[in-house]
């Protein structure tokens, strides 16, 4: 299957088909996770209105992890079996991720000051996912400080492998810790603790948020391809003119290529 | 072993010798803590309650300024090829290399932080757990760096890509070793961030030598 997939024409047929359903698809859940979210789903008997932030804010943060780890598995991927494909897949992925994680900080921000009265604590769990939005960051950094790519693609797999110490400390950060933050309620031993009238839109929510992200990461794939071909092409086209010079500048320093 | 304690001996020669680096490094600590009660004003409760988080910084800043000692000069006139083809595994150099970094900088910035901890006012148990946190921390700092150094060996704008990579791994250490003086001055037993500090350096130690090995293989290609 890993080497099936490895070959970026195969990659390039399957995707042209795939990404419209994903985008599409992600337009149509989306749009009515919204609608039941903001308009069906009843208002907590607590928060109020407030409660409907959630409904962007939990898949935001499940798409932000998850989309970590699927970085820091292609990563191996790519380490391991010089998968081309999958290198190209994490540094795809990783922008996307970051937008997830400034969406999860975002909403919560909102929700937390009228909750908590305050835009910002600094418990565990917010600051360690604040950690993983830097890990993304420099993860972003680091893949594009080369002048070569794949150097900067093979520096980028390490640093995401390293980062993922930080998965475990967000996930367990409610337990470990006494955070304001509330501990899980859909993940967890004995079933969800949430009402189903609010966990069917949460899901839906989370479904669409996931098809929207294979949707840009197809896209994104596609188009780092595309950036390659297009490179390599203008490596091969050189003109005569400009190829005559350099020929004479290798025949005259047997070095200098 | 012998190449182990050789790589160590002349790491840390040149970071003592070489146009003082340690030295300067020491100096950047003491600047640094020093700039805060000017920033904030010289009122001892709140010098007091904030002086550990200072000391904590400063030390990462410092760490982090002298990353770039440990492998550069080695990639640019070619001795970590030569590492890499010595008898000695990697992960060791690696180790050799931090260990000499560790003594160069953490070390010292341990011994002198009681009489930065006297410039911002800390009672004398305090300082004692400040600087016991240093010197169980500063190895972290040293390990971690070790790896977010070595991936940028070659990059472009190196340095800010290293602090970008390096400052979020460093948060634990600052968490824990700032948290263990905070405690002490509410009153509370310092032994369990002490202790989470040394679990900390001591995941490094087994941990970051392997990553950092990596980086530099890939970098060495």
């Amino acid at each position: 299957m890993i080497n099936w997939l490895a070959n970026p024409a195969r990659f390039t047929r399957i995707s042209t088909r795939t990404l419209p359903w994903c985008g599409w698809g992600a337009v149509v859940v989306i749009a009515a996770g919204l609608y039941w979210s903001l308009m069906l789903a009843p208002p907590d008997y607590q928060q109020g209105d407030t409660v409907r932030i959630m409904f962007i804010h939990v898949p935001a943060a499940w798409m932000a992890l998850n989309v970590y780890l699927l970085v820091a598995v292609a990563s191996a991927v790519a380490l391991v079996w010089r998968h081309p494909l999958a290198e190209i897949a994490a540094r795809a992925a990783a922008p996307i991720g970051a937008g997830f994680t400034l969406i999860c900080l975002a909403t919560g921000s909102l929700w937390g000051r009228p909750m908590w009265g305050a835009w910002w604590v600094w418990d565990a769990r917010l600051t360690s996912v604040l950690i993983l939005f830097f890990l993304y960051l420099g993860y972003m950094a680091l893949v594009n400080a080369f002048d070569d790519p794949s150097r900067g693609g093979k520096a980028g797999s390490v640093l995401a492998l390293v980062g993922v110490v930080n998965l475990p400390i967000i996930k367990f950060s409610v337990d470990w810790w006494n955070t304001l933050h509330q501990p899980a309620s859909v993940m967890r031993l004995g079933g969800p603790k949430i009402d189903t009238s609010m966990l069917v839109p949460l899901l839906i929510m989370a479904a669409g948020f996931l098809l929207l992200f294979l949707a840009l990461l197809l896209l994104r794939m596609r188009t780092i391809l595309n950036e390659r071909k297009a490179m390599a092409l203008r490596l091969n086209a050189e003109t005569p003119s400009s190829r005559a010079p350099r020929a004479a500048m290798v025949a005259t320093h047997p070095g200098a290529e | 072993m012998a190449a182990f304690i050789g790589l160590f001996r002349r790491d840390l020669r040149l970071a003592l010798r070489q146009g003082g680096d340690a030295g300067l490094v020491l100096g950047f600590f003491v600047l640094a803590v020093v700039l805060f009660p000017l920033g904030v004003g010289p009122e001892p409760a709140v010098l007091q309650r904030i002086g550990a988080g200072i000391v904590w910084v400063a030390a990462l800043l410092a760490a982090l300024l002298s990353l770039d000692r440990l492998f550069e000069a080695d990639y640019h006139d070619g001795g970590l090829d030569l590492l890499a083809l010595s008898s000695l595994p990697l992960e060791f150099a690696v180790l050799a290399k931090c260990a000499a970094h560790w003594v160069a900088t953490g070390l010292p910035l341990a011994l002198i932080s009681p009489s930065l901890a006297l410039l911002v006012g800390l009672d004398p148990a305090e300082i004692v757990i400040l600087a016991l946190s240093l010197l169980i921390g500063t190895p972290a700092l040293s390990l971690i760096g070790s790896v977010a150094a070595a991936l940028t060996l070659g990059a472009r704008r190196q340095g800010i890509v290293l602090s970008i990579l390096v400052l979020p791994l460093y948060i634990p250490p600052l968490v824990f070793g700032a948290g263990a003086v905070e405690a002490s001055v509410a009153g509370m037993d310092a032994r369990a961030y002490l202790l989470i500090l040394a679990a900390l350096s001591l995941a490094a130690l087994a941990f970051c030598p392997w990553a950092s090995a990596a980086a530099l293989r890939q970098a060495l290609e």
